[in-house]
């Protein structure tokens, strides 16, 4: 009794260690499922098209929004510390290095997240939840490949657009702060900033990352709808986890990714 | 929802997705020096090149004129030899001479090329042979340091004969 007590908590943590690599297993193979199914999602595209609008399109708003704020925000707190040091000319580069190499990619793709992922874990969980998904297997349409590869997809398609777009709104949120309101020389600007800049080593690596994080939170999002308890609650429980677990996969992806590249 | 608008819609959603890209590749990022097949280089070897890196600037008059492309350590005389190339339209005397320079007080570190009075252009692949180092600021501060001691040291000296003489 006292041993079993004893052992509880090593009992737990072994449960959830082979519970973590269990569903890291049926993870890939859903992604191997994904893409041997994604003939269909590929060959009649408006599917995919019709997800791309909900993924991407209406994403729009809140990535401009935010990628306008970020970039003058970078550049209010860049000219601080850099007018510090006598260098506010490198504010150009700081902004644009900043945006491309990290803030763009990462910050757009947890924005995907909770915007996209979340409502696509809804999605996909209420159709298992009032039995949507097996009424398709019964007319033999494979749920895999009409309703989840077309998502996989267009979360593909759309992050690198969206993480671009943020790119560009964030630096014209720097160019309004730094040249608008601060009046630096809009020259300098822009020089300092494409002496500083590469295209393949900052603008595609960025973009490349921005790819990866949407392979990430989109099969994340999928995978967690599919794999929904089909409860109210079950639902509820699988968005909170799509956000939680893509924010946590982003930023070690992230990590991992600049560790390669940079 | 219509299939025609959200059609249209993500045509608009690609296209801004692809000038994005473009004013990324073209505003933000440089493409000029690199791409630009119509460059040639030159050689030019420092005993100490101080920060200077791949990709540092080298401007002649304060205008660029190429880039750094390569620096390695010559083992032979253990020299460092950088790789300048620079833009085909600009050409320079054989008695061209290289110095590295730094922007500012505490800026990036540059190659500035001063033209010399020769008739004859250098060709691709030739050395520059006049050179002046990087100043480093340890050395220079140790110079100061030396000769600053050394006028101490004349000063206590020409104090120590003027007191001898004087009583």
């Amino acid at each position: 009794m006292m041993l079993d007590n004893l052992l509880a908590p090593l009992r737990h943590l072994g449960h959830s260690t082979i519970n973590a690599v269990w569903k890291l297993g049926v993870m890939s193979r859903f992604l191997l499922a994904i893409i041997a199914h994604s003939g269909q999602s590929l060959l009649r595209f408006q599917l995919t098209i019709r997800e791309v609008y909900f993924a991407g399109v209406l994403s729009l708003i809140i990535i401009v929004v935010s990628g306008l704020f970020v970039g003058m925000v970078l550049g209010l707190q860049g000219y601080n510390t850099l007018s510090r040091f006598g260098s506010a000319d490198a504010l150009g580069a700081l902004v644009a290095l900043s945006l491309l190499r990290e803030l763009g990619p990462v910050l757009a793709a947890l924005l995907f997240a909770s915007r996209s992922g979340s409502a696509m874990t809804a999605e996909i969980g209420l159709m298992k939840a009032t039995e949507q998904l097996e009424a398709m297997s019964v007319m033999a349409v494979d749920p895999i490949a009409r309703v989840v590869a077309p998502r996989f997809w267009a979360g593909v398609i759309s992050m690198p657009i969206l993480a671009a777009l943020f790119n560009v709104m964030g630096i014209f949120g720097g160019y309004l702060v730094g040249v608008v309101m601060i009046g630096l020389d809009e020259g300098t600007f822009w020089s300092q900033m494409q002496n500083n800049v590469d295209l393949h080593f900052d603008v595609i690596n960025g973009l490349i990352k921005s790819l990866f994080f949407g392979i990430a939170v989109t099969l994340i999002a999928v995978f967690e709808g599919f794999d929904a308890t089909p409860t109210a609650a079950g639902v509820s429980s699988a968005t909170t986890r799509t956000v939680v677990t893509s924010a946590l996969v982003i930023l070690a992806l992230d990590f991992v990714l600049t560790a390669f590249m940079f | 929802m219509k299939r025609s608008i959200i059609d249209l819609w993500v045509g608009i959603f690609v296209a801004i997705g692809l000038a994005s890209v473009t004013f990324l590749a073209l505003k933000v990022a440089n493409l000029t020096p690199q791409s630009n097949n119509n460059s040639y280089t030159l050689i030019a070897e420092f005993d100490n090149i101080g920060g200077l890196k791949v990709k540092a600037p080298v401007k002649s008059s304060g205008v660029v004129v190429g880039r750094v492309s390569n620096i390695e350590l010559d083992t032979q005389r253990y020299v460092a030899r950088a790789t300048l190339t620079l833009d085909g339209q600009y050409h320079f005397s054989r008695d061209t001479s290289a110095e590295i320079l730094t922007a500012g007080l505490l800026g990036e570190q540059y190659v500035g090329l001063v033209q010399g009075g020769e008739e004859e252009n250098l060709k691709p692949g030739d050395r520059l042979q006049l050179t002046s180092s990087a100043l480093v600021l340890e050395q220079l501060i140790g110079k100061f340091m030396t000769s600053f001691a050394e006028g101490n040291n004349k000063a206590a000296a020409a104090d120590a004969a003027a007191a001898e003489t004087a009583p």
